[in-house]
């Protein structure tokens, strides 16, 4: 039965993706707003990268809702798999080259991560992108000696005030009379690292925010134990 | 470029196979990683350069930490 539904299922999905196949003009796509915001991004925001546009300042309230979803899954996550008992034992220390190279990838992931954020409104990237890395450029020394643990009450705080930031940036939109989250500030001149006005503050905070969200649930989850 | 790509999907379609087939979970795990790092080459080649380094921070990267340590919490972690 089970092996008759899953074919069914297989069967179904072959048909759907042929006649979107057949139907779909893939350079003539039917919606639009794609072009219309890109013709003009540059000049209402003042972010070269027009994706940024679209995320800080067209879409930012979807933004904050990402991170708000972002916050409650990394929340769980540590709930759910980071129990530890207190006698439980630890991993010993990892070898010779992890070791070496977890030091000399810190400060190159740390340079990698905060560069793609601060340039999210100029080139691809951004915060979150940035933010993953630099997650990963904390988890690394954890990796190889897994003795050492991040303190989780500055992880908190660093990760509070970010989301604050951002939230505190819409609001003062809304003091100047406008909607939530309207970028503020003067543009600048395109392609400038500073410019854009408040956009690359954003990013900024939404990277640090992620940033020390998922270091967080890594090292809370490194530092559960191990079943055998 | 079409075979570049070509090869590409094929590469990615044998290794979501090879994960449902791999007895050992890191093995999957490095399968599943290698779908996610063809994807975010295919999204480079049709120009979404901000989609394609999600891809391979998250899926590729993130992702696959997350389950190698849910792996090793559960006590599934050890290549047999």
């Amino acid at each position: 039965m089970r092996r008759f539904t899953a074919a069914l299922f297989l069967l179904g999905l072959g048909v759907m993706i042929a006649a979107i196949y057949q139907h779909m003009d893939f350079s003539n796509t039917a919606v639009n707003a794609g072009q219309a915001i890109n013709a003009v991004a540059a000049e209402e925001t003042g972010a070269a990268n027009f994706v940024t546009s679209v995320v800080l300042a067209y879409r930012g309230i979807d933004t904050l809702l990402e991170l708000t979803i972002l916050f409650t899954a990394a929340m769980i996550g540590g709930m759910v798999l980071g129990r530890r008992r207190v006698d439980a034992p630890r991993d010993p220390d990892a070898g010779f080259i992890l070791r070496t190279g977890a030091d000399l990838l810190f400060p190159l992931l740390l340079v990698v991560g905060l560069y793609i954020i601060l340039h999210g409104h100029l080139t691809p990237g951004g915060g979150f992108q940035g933010g993953v890395i630099l997650a990963s450029a904390f988890f690394l020394p954890l990796l190889a000696r897994p003795g050492s643990s991040i303190n989780q009450d500055v992880i908190s705080i660093v990760e509070g005030l970010a989301g604050a930031t951002f939230i505190i940036i819409g609001l003062l939109a809304m003091f100047d009379g406008k909607e939530f989250l309207t970028p503020l500030l003067d543009k600048g001149e395109l392609g400038a690292l500073i410019s854009a006005g408040t956009l690359p503050i954003l990013y900024l905070a939404v990277g640090i925010k992620v940033g020390s969200e998922l270091a967080g649930l890594l090292a809370h989850l490194a530092e559960a134990e191990a079943l055998d | 470029m079409e075979a570049v790509v070509l090869v590409v999907v094929i590469v990615m379609l044998l290794s979501a196979v090879a994960v449902m087939l791999f007895k050992d979970f890191l093995a999957a795990l490095a399968a599943m990683s290698v779908v996610s790092l063809g994807l975010s080459f295919l999204f480079v080649v049709v120009r979404a350069p901000d989609v394609a380094m999600t891809e391979a921070a998250i899926g590729a990267g993130l992702s696959s930490l997350l389950f190698a340590l849910a792996l090793r919490r559960l006590g599934l972690w050890r290549s047999q």
